[in-house]
């Protein structure tokens, strides 16, 4: 929730977070997008709350409301409307909020991993490989085989993202000691979910250069 | 003081003017009381014709004046100025073989056309166009305009909105604000209808194309995705028919005229005609007088569809990747406005209601549109309107080349801005003193097929070990579309000093040389200026003293007051139209002075009265 500090225009003590609520001046803004927003650091965000959080503060933040105030809160607005827009693509994305939240915990999230084939999936990686080499090299018959194998990796997808919501839920309910576990778990499902989601990128790019 | 006059510069507010400096058309409005309004001319007209020509006394003509000099001075005039902002040579080779560009040599990095002996960017030459929209402001509101809101096509890169705020400051013109010109058309719409819901804004304009989709709830504007081409529109329409009508003269007089400019220009105008009339009428006549010689040719509407489809279904693409950018179907777009001359064209409609299966809107005159919608966003920024909000995004991805000139995407497009990224930067040899990073827009992966914006040289680096430094750098895109880079040195948190080499455009240094150039001839307008203002303070006092006249305090007066009230009086009409402001404005203090009686007995008068009114009975 929202740290108080002191107001840089009125001087006023602890009584500011984006405004002061003595002076109402717009202050350097918190870098933190559960603290911007207000809101408990929390997986499971409820996306109509969400925006309307998101549109109450652009009407409060954003550099139209300020042309004509001083410099300092015109930088002030920039830079709070920035985070705004930035946290708002973050938050309203689950995907992107688990990984923001994991990068805050200390864990590492990206495409380093993303060579290794997660074991479960050693099967199906290797006979999607065989079936777009040989339909790069012409052979137009494992076409229906490649649509069938995609429909089976969107189904892979939606069932990680079903696993994921109910990951979402432990971890908000689990105490603070013990949600590191879990967060270790989501990353595990996040990885798995991007490894299969550049399979079905790769699939649509084979499948539409082929339309073409 | 004056009596009769009232001093408000205290009490108003700077006014903003909203402009739409179009590749064809150029307008400003203001907001008004009821509402936005377009400027005028003194003639009444509400367009300046988007051409500039260089006279032979080195001034500027522009505007419809300049249209008939196309034609008589075509080595001095030039139109469509907009398609060379922000580019380099190699980017307009296409636009160089369709238009009459004279550009001159050594204009990689910013384009220098020829305008008779003397070269001017292309910043310059728009600039001309804004100082005339800005005269016809301050002659029409009667106070000086110093700042401004400008609209630019949605699908504008950075280079290309950056030479649009420079022409504004070398034009005197503080640009508060850069708005997408969809994105305002739809202000302008909104004012009447307060809908909630998903609107397409289809921009066909002369020289560019928008397409921006929007959600309308409770006052905010949110712009979803915008796409877009902005070398597509009607000038290539007409460039399709020119070089058609040309072709068959050719064959009709055996003489190519193609390189004759006086009658590219004659066959040019009469395509145009011929185009707008097809807009009207199933047929027409392209009908050319040049030099006594007369070229007829029927033109039907069915012929000149199928001689643009081409052009009308390139505007398809983007609409379409507008929305799955935006993750919407067609069925979900609750109304489809059009923007734009070209809009004007049967067909298009017909594209454009195909496409989104609903009945485009139509109801504001898609040439002013995007001006009534600068103005209103004009009020927005001054606080005049605060129930509404334009939340924009940048229509193109922003990276920075990394190992193997592979893009590494930091802000993506269709991002809301203001947006921004954070990397860190680091040396890769021993005593490493400088870094350069650069900086691309553009959606492909390889830097070298995305649009160069800058490199930026992080400089004075400590020396230390490779991989040591810690160089934070902060990128971040304004609410205008343009990108700002800010640097952060982590081991000492100190500000990192930059330098900035952008790819294409002017640089600082040469934008502040043109503003102080346009300042050294500012003295002429401020002269100018001067004997305007003049003029309004001679209007005001005039039509007090005539009210007065019709006053029983005028019958107060004796024979004599009277007599110097209206001899002042003539004098002041006598100099109102001279040159020397010092001229007016002694005779308005004159006047001033011989009615000083009148005014004290029309004040009496009134005080009078207000007694009558609360005298109990």
């Amino acid at each position: 929730m929202a740290h108080l500090h002191d107001c840089w225009h009125c001087g006023a003590k602890d009584a500011a977070s984006l405004f002061c609520r003595y002076c109402n001046t717009i202050q350097a803004p918190t870098p933190d997008y559960f603290e911007f927003f207000d809101m408990p650091r929390r997986l499971a965000v409820n996306a109509e709350d969400l925006k309307g959080r998101f549109y109450t503060l652009s009407r409060l933040l954003h550099p139209d409301r300020y042309t004509r105030r001083s410099e300092q809160e015109r930088r002030f607005s920039l830079e709070a409307s920035s985070i705004l827009n930035d946290a708002y693509r973050v938050l309203k994305d689950p995907i992107q909020r688990a990984e923001y939240v994991l990068r805050q915990e200390g864990f590492t999230v990206g495409d380093q991993r993303n060579k290794d084939v997660p074991p479960e999936l050693l099967e199906e990686v290797f006979e999607l490989n065989m079936a777009l080499d040989e339909l790069r090299g012409g052979d137009l018959e494992v076409l229906p085989q490649l649509e069938v194998m995609r429909r089976d990796f969107l189904e892979m997808l939606a069932a990680i993202d079903r696993e994921l919501e109910a990951m979402f839920a432990r971890h908000d309910a689990a105490p603070p000691e013990s949600r590191k576990q879990v967060l270790g778990e989501i990353r595990s499902a996040l990885n798995r979910r991007r490894y299969i989601s550049n399979l079905v990128q790769e699939v649509d790019k084979q499948l539409t250069a082929r339309n073409a | 003081m004056s009596t009769f006059q009232i001093d408000f510069s205290t009490v108003q507010k700077r006014r903003i003017i909203g402009i739409d400096l179009g590749t064809t058309n150029s307008l400003a409005a203001f907001m008004d009381l009821t509402g936005p309004e377009i400027i005028p001319g003194a003639d009444g007209s509400r367009m300046v014709p988007s051409i500039v020509s260089l006279a032979d006394d080195g001034t500027f003509v522009v505007g419809e004046a300049a249209r008939r000099l196309l034609i008589d001075a075509p080595q001095r005039t030039v139109y469509s100025v907009k398609r060379l902002m922000g580019r380099g040579r190699e980017d307009v080779a296409e636009e160089l073989r369709l238009f009459p560009f004279r550009i001159a040599e050594g204009s990689e990095q910013v384009i220098r056309l020829a305008l008779g002996e003397r070269l001017f960017t292309p910043p310059e030459i728009s600039a001309q166009i804004l100082k005339e929209l800005k005269r016809r402001a301050e002659q029409y509101l009667g106070e000086e305009i110093t700042q401004a809101v400008i609209t630019v096509p949605a699908y504008f890169n950075d280079a290309q909105r950056q030479a649009t705020r420079d022409a504004g400051r070398i034009a005197g013109l503080e640009v508060l604000r850069l708005v997408n010109e969809p994105t305002a058309a739809s202000l302008a719409y909104g004012l009447d209808k307060r809908k909630e819901g998903i609107v397409a804004v289809y921009d066909l304009g002369g020289g560019t194309f928008d397409i921006s989709i929007l959600r309308l709830h409770e006052g905010i504007f949110e712009v979803l995705a915008t796409n877009g081409d902005t070398h597509l529109g009607g000038d290539d329409i007409d460039n399709r028919l020119l070089a058609i009508a040309l072709e068959d003269m050719a064959s009709e007089w055996g003489e190519d005229l193609s390189h004759n400019g006086e009658a590219v220009q004659t066959v040019r105008q009469a395509v145009i005609r011929a185009k707008e009339e097809l807009s009207f009428q199933p047929a027409t006549v392209i009908d050319i007088d040049y030099r006594g010689r007369r070229y007829q040719r029927e033109l039907k509407r069915e012929l000149f569809e199928n001689l643009i489809r081409d052009i009308v279904d390139r505007t398809l693409g983007p609409c379409r990747q507008a929305m799955r950018d935006a993750g919407l179907e067609p069925e979900q777009i609750d109304e489809v406005v059009l923007v734009g001359g070209s809009t004007r064209i049967p067909m298009v409609r017909r594209a454009v209601e195909a496409l989104f299966k609903a009945k485009p809107h139509s109801e504001l005159n898609p040439d002013e549109v995007v001006a009534l919608g600068a103005a209103v966003q004009a009020a927005i920024l001054s606080g005049d309107v605060q129930d509404k909000l334009l939340l924009d995004v940048t229509p193109l991805s922003l990276g920075i080349e990394t190992m193997g000139g592979v893009v590494s995407k930091l802000i993506h497009r269709n991002s809301t801005i203001p947006a921004s990224a954070t990397e860190v930067f680091t040396t890769s040899v021993d005593g490493q003193r400088n870094v350069l990073i650069h900086v691309v827009q553009g959606e492909r992966e390889l830097a070298k097929d995305c649009r160069s914006l800058a490199r930026f040289d992080l400089k004075d680096i400590e020396p230390m070990p490779a991989g040591m430094a810690r160089i934070e750098v902060r990128f971040l895109i304004d609410a205008n579309g343009i990108l700002n880079v800010t640097a952060r040195d982590l081991r000492s948190g100190k500000e990192q000093s930059i330098e900035v080499k952008p790819s294409y455009g002017l640089t600082e240094e040469q934008v502040e040389a043109m503003i102080r150039e346009s300042y050294e001839k500012a003295e002429e307008d401020l002269i100018e200026r001067q004997v305007r203002e003049a003029r309004v303070e001679a209007d005001n006092i005039l039509a007090a003293v005539e009210k007065a006249r019709m006053s029983d305090a005028w019958l107060d007066l004796t024979d004599e007051e009277r007599a110097a009230v209206d001899a002042a009086l003539n004098e002041l009409q006598v100099v109102y139209h001279a040159s020397d402001h010092h001229l007016i404005r002694a005779a308005i203090e004159k006047l001033d002075a011989a009615t000083r009686r009148l005014a004290e007995n029309m004040m009496n008068t009134a005080v009078r009265q207000a007694l009558k009114g609360t005298r109990i009975e």
